[in-house]
């Protein structure tokens, strides 16, 4: 039986997609422990839970911190030992392991989130320019009356054109797949699996390994998760150009870039549109996830073993797949380059932020396996060929077919990695717990309960 | 950059001294690792392939009494992969053996096993077919032993290494060959003796 989910207690990012064309994210430092917990206390008033998160409304936020932030804020040293080490760190001392070297590394990272001051995290989604504005003049508003709290660095969103679907500056059809949380009224379409066990991505609950599920301080981490946060700049004229080097005809470029992805740019997926695009099944979310490997296409045909699509949810392919899922938001950032049009050099790409309870199990095997093990599927020297590091040039990608494969040498990095962070994402009670740290609003120490549990 | 038809070959992901199917033999340094090219995994320093490719050979004492539990485990897993032989395909192995023998008065257990990739990439997925066929962990009985290991995989692979005793010499008559690689020729073997055989008709 599923626990009940304390939706009033969740930030609403868990588990709402809210209807954003733009947004921005200011990533923050703190001068000191009132500074932070000052901003904190004004900032909650502007935080939605799942549970009262309105749709309807423009603009919708979220707050996370690193462990340094935590600590920032003033939380004792005995309640920050119990987080995962992965998440005191950070993603840059994680950068080996995540595939972050070459061009892709920390030390070239452009937004400051590479530094040991990063604390916090405000998220603005939006629905228009406009509101974004506003928002940003509030905001600017809140930092002067909290001297002391620091813009690091911001970034601002911007849906790509067309707008009537979400998808990225390559042009591939993004939020076709997602997990769907026991306990919630989500149904997941035919192929996306079963619901999941919520303890996957939301802490205090039962997960998938029917085992007792380890917290840090129940006070800080119940309701709350972990969000890794990728800022990946997409490197579209170097896409297109090769796209055009290796199909001779509009048709065969479109067909390169789906091998690439494993679905058409439309959301097609090509295990059930291998030959032609049918951007009716891409649009159609009851339909296009409607298919598994083993039995449709066990020897990579249609969706290449190594195609982003396949790596990142392998499916019926991977052992104890429930155990992996994620959940993924964000948005495009960046000029939209039109096609036809040269790359202007201007930095494009996708800022998100994947979810889950267990960095180390969810997140960083993501990125270790499915995304850089040269050997994934025994695939021998490929990458992820979309978000792998393949910066260094020697990387192959094979598409099988029939009678023989085709090999390409030599793959390009169409991504760089220029940004990047582990945050916790605390849930309401938290947050208020966090901002009254110190203080007499703050009745109880924390206890260490969570971590038996 | 450039597109080719494929032909037979080498994998040229290895350098000419690591080719692919041919013998090869390989000193390690003390303590298993090339000081000058340790690669970090999920859960620490992973040991670096070899001709043989990654394995592990784990030697622990084990707890007074338990050597018939030992025997057992190995009844189980021959039982398990009667029944579903692709129950271990998690761990991509090529061998395992399984040997007690005593060292002053004490039982220790010999855990070696040869893999296709390191176990680093797939702990999780090893503690939970473990736990999840009832197959368990024979592990249990060895001293030391974190009893929260399937709640706990950084403290199952924190064992695993803390007991490996890394190899100094290792040899492969066909080196860096995957067990997936080695079954794909022998079917194919069988598979065109089988064509063969149609021709005859």
């Amino acid at each position: 039986m599923a626990h009940a989910l304390e939706l009033d207690d969740i930030q609403h990012i868990l588990l709402t997609r809210t209807p954003a064309l733009t947004g921005r994210y200011v990533f923050l430092k703190f001068a000191s422990p009132e500074a932070g917990r000052g901003w904190l206390r004004e900032m909650i008033a502007t935080v939605r839970s799942a549970a009262a998160v309105d749709t309807s409304n423009s603009s919708w936020v979220t707050i996370a911190f690193t462990w340094n932030g935590l600590k920032a804020l003033g939380l004792d040293e005995e309640a920050l030992s119990t987080f995962p080490d992965e998440f005191k760190v950070g993603m840059a001392a994680r950068a080996e392991v995540l595939g972050d070297t070459g061009p892709n590394a920390p030390e070239h990272w452009v937004d400051g989130t590479n530094r040991p001051d990063l604390h916090a995290l405000a998220i603005l989604f939006a629905r228009d320019a406009a509101e974004r504005g506003r928002c940003e003049v509030e905001h600017d508003g809140l930092l002067t009356r909290c001297p002391g709290v620091e813009v690091i660095s911001s970034l601002e969103l911007e849906a790509t054109p067309p707008f009537g679907y979400a998808h990225d500056h390559f042009g591939y059809r993004d939020r076709l797949s997602q997990p769907v949380i026991e306990g919630t009224e989500d149904i997941p379409y035919a192929g996306c699996g079963g619901p999941l066990k919520a303890g996957e991505f939301i802490l205090g609950y039962p997960d998938e390994s029917g085992q007792p599920y380890p917290m840090p301080v129940a006070e800080i981490s119940r309701n709350g998760s972990y969000m890794a946060y990728r800022r990946l700049e997409e490197h579209v004229g170097k896409f297109r150009d090769f796209l055009a080097e290796h199909g001779e005809t509009p048709e065969e470029q479109e067909l390169i870039a789906a091998k690439l992805m494993g679905r058409w740019r439309s959301g097609a997926p090509l295990t059930l549109a291998p030959e032609k695009d049918d951007p009716e099944l891409g649009a159609d979310l009851t339909r296009c996830n409607d298919f598994n490997y083993k039995d449709n296409d066990p020897h990579g045909y249609a969706v290449p073993l190594g195609s982003h699509m396949r790596r990142m949810n392998p499916r019926d392919t991977a052992a104890n797949i429930n155990r992996r899922r994620m959940i993924r938001r964000g948005a495009t950032y960046g000029s939209h380059l039109p096609e036809g049009q040269p790359d202007d050099g201007k930095e494009r790409g996708i800022a998100a932020f994947v979810i889950c309870a267990n960095l180390i199990r969810q997140f960083e095997f993501a990125q270790n396996v499915w995304v850089n093990d040269r050997n994934f599927h025994e695939l021998g020297n490929e990458r992820d060929p979309i978000i792998g590091n393949s910066h260094d040039g020697t990387l192959e990608y094979k598409i099988p077919k029939r009678p023989i494969r085709r090999k390409i040498i030599g793959l390009p990095a169409f991504t760089t990695v220029r940004g990047g962070a582990y945050f916790f994402l605390p849930g309401i009670k938290a947050l208020n717990y966090l901002a009254h740290l110190g203080t007499a609003a703050q009745t109880t120490a924390p206890t260490l309960e969570g971590v038996k549990a | 950059m450039a597109t080719v038809l494929e032909k037979p070959e080498v994998s040229n992901a290895l350098p000419p001294a690591k080719v692919k199917g041919r013998q090869s033999a390989m000193h390690i340094p003390d303590g298993g690792y090339f000081p000058d090219k340790v690669e970090q995994g999920r859960f620490g320093p992973i040991f670096p392939r070899t001709p043989l490719n990654y394995g592990f050979t784990i030697i622990a004492k084990i707890k007074p009494g338990t050597e018939e539990n030992f025997h057992n485990y190995a009844r189980n897993i021959e039982a398990a992969v009667a029944a579903t032989p692709d129950v271990l395909d998690v761990l991509k192995l090529h061998t395992l053996k399984w040997a007690l023998f005593d060292i002053e008065g004490s039982t220790y257990f010999m855990y070696q096993g040869i893999f296709d990739t390191d176990f680093d990439k797939y702990t999780e997925d090893a503690v939970n077919i473990f736990s999840s066929t009832g197959i368990d962990t024979v592990f249990e009985n060895l001293e030391g032993f974190p009893a929260d290991w399937k709640s706990n995989p950084q403290a199952f692979i924190g064992f695993v290494r803390e007991h490996h005793r890394p190899s100094f010499m290792e040899y492969a008559e066909y080196s860096y060959v995957s067990a997936k690689e080695v079954k794909s020729a022998l079917e194919l073997k069988q598979s065109f003796g089988t064509m063969l055989d149609n021709m005859q008709l």
